[in-house]
């Protein structure tokens, strides 16, 4: 091999777009990188199935209930399709899941909100799932080969998820007085959070410079928070519903929507296991992992005998 | 690929045919402790928008892979032999069908 040294090999293939692949050299940092973000994404499906987990017993109705129950079972798998990738970079999924149970590793700030009323559930699918493939769309063309490939199936399963909140909305900001002020109140709650879900602001965002250098993104915080707001500005009209922010107004000359600034302090604080429901999040998650240690005990046993009768055969 | 030893049984690969006739395509990889497990795992994660007809899984630990470091003495002898080809080879005007 002529070229021995690997960083300009894997810069040149940066530089192409060119994919990096699992058996590629690649920056113990890229490594690092990917491993936090991807297992970040990762977690924050698996902790997304449990506010909306929530509702499933409570749905209005029965076709609610089978939409929200594939909803949530599309959440799952995509966490398994995004632990399966970060695992292609040499950790293993129990360090993952332990990172997760121990507080070590971070899942997305917007889940530690609760679901109080059945409008947030459409709130959640129409916001949260709305900031999350906008986010997904970018990431389709990370650097990391993997993960692309994992994130180009989320992205087609990902738009029923939206749409199945907007449908929600539509029904109660038509329905009753009352339903439209829920549809509202819910608005209300989750418009912030959800800006927030961009994460901090480019000046401000650590990890964005060697995210951008290394082209696992293609687009900054600030981008894709601005394009969110710009895509649902209409949406909202169409509802008939208000949008909490005073300062939200057409900048002609930027042909963008100009637009308040979330509360940090509030985003901080939830980052550090502050929020109103971290606790909760993470005591469930354990508590289902923990209930469910026999079954992969028991799973491995039985693995394992058939092994050795296969083997005294 | 990770060799690291855990709780979650070894990791599979999935191939899967889209409809009869089509080649087989990796869709991506899961864990389960035994070959049914990993086939029945495979169907609820990966065609639940009805993406296949087929599945095959195949231990992550069986598959032999080239390595990214040999692929210019491992692939190059191909580069230099253009007559294989069918541009290589010059057929007079007016001859059809070839």
């Amino acid at each position: 091999m002529e070229n021995t040294n690997f960083e300009v090999v894997f810069e040149d293939k940066l530089q192409r777009n060119e994919m990096i692949e699992p058996k590629d050299w690649m920056p113990d940092n890229y490594r690092k990188h990917l491993i936090r973000q991807i297992s970040q994404h990762a977690h924050s499906e698996i902790i997304g199935m449990l506010p909306e987990g929530n509702w499933i017993s409570r749905a209005p109705s029965l076709r609610a209930k089978m939409v929200l129950l594939a909803k949530v079972q599309d959440e799952g798998g995509h966490g398994l399709y995004l632990y399966t990738a970060a695992e292609t970079l040499g950790i293993s999924r129990d360090e993952l899941l332990d990172a997760l149970h121990t507080g070590k590793a971070k899942y997305s700030s917007i889940f530690n909100y609760p679901t109080l009323t059945w409008a947030d559930i459409g709130a959640v699918g129409w916001l949260v799932d709305g900031a999350a493939i906008m986010n997904q769309v970018m990431l389709q063309r990370t650097s990391y080969g993997p993960y692309s490939r994992a994130m180009i199936r989320i992205c087609k399963e990902e738009s029923f998820h939206q749409r199945q909140g907007y449908e929600i909305m539509c029904h109660l900001a038509f329905g009753t007085p009352a339903q439209k002020q829920m549809a509202q109140d819910a608005l209300n709650r989750w418009w912030w959070p959800t800006l927030m879900m961009f994460g901090p602001t480019d000046d401000k965002s650590p990890n964005s410079a060697n995210a951008v250098k290394w082209k696992i993104k293609r687009e900054s915080n600030d981008q894709l928070r601005q394009r969110f707001v710009n895509q649902t500005i209409s949406q909202t009209e169409y509802l008939g519903l208000t949008i909490p922010d005073k300062d939200l107004k057409w900048n002609e000359e930027r042909q963008a929507y100009d637009f308040g600034t979330p509360d940090w302090t509030e985003f901080e604080n939830v980052i550090k296991g502050n929020g109103p429901c971290n606790k909760e999040r993470i005591t469930a998650r354990v508590k289902a992992h923990t209930e469910g240690a026999w079954v992969r005990e028991a799973a491995q046993a039985f693995a394992d005998k058939r092994k050795e009768s296969a083997v005294a055969a | 690929m990770s060799n690291t030893k855990d709780t979650q049984g070894p990791i599979w690969e999935v191939f899967l045919q889209r409809k009869s006739g089509q080649p087989f395509v990796h869709c991506g990889s899961l864990h389960a402790f035994d070959k049914e497990m990993a086939l029945q795992n495979a169907r609820d994660l990966y065609t639940r928008r009805g993406e296949g007809t087929a599945i095959w899984v195949v231990l992550s630990s069986a598959i032999v892979s080239s390595s990214p470091e040999d692929i210019g003495p491992f692939f190059e002898p191909a580069n230099d032999k253009v007559y294989r080809h069918p541009t290589f080879y010059q057929i007079p005007e007016g001859v059809k069908h070839i």
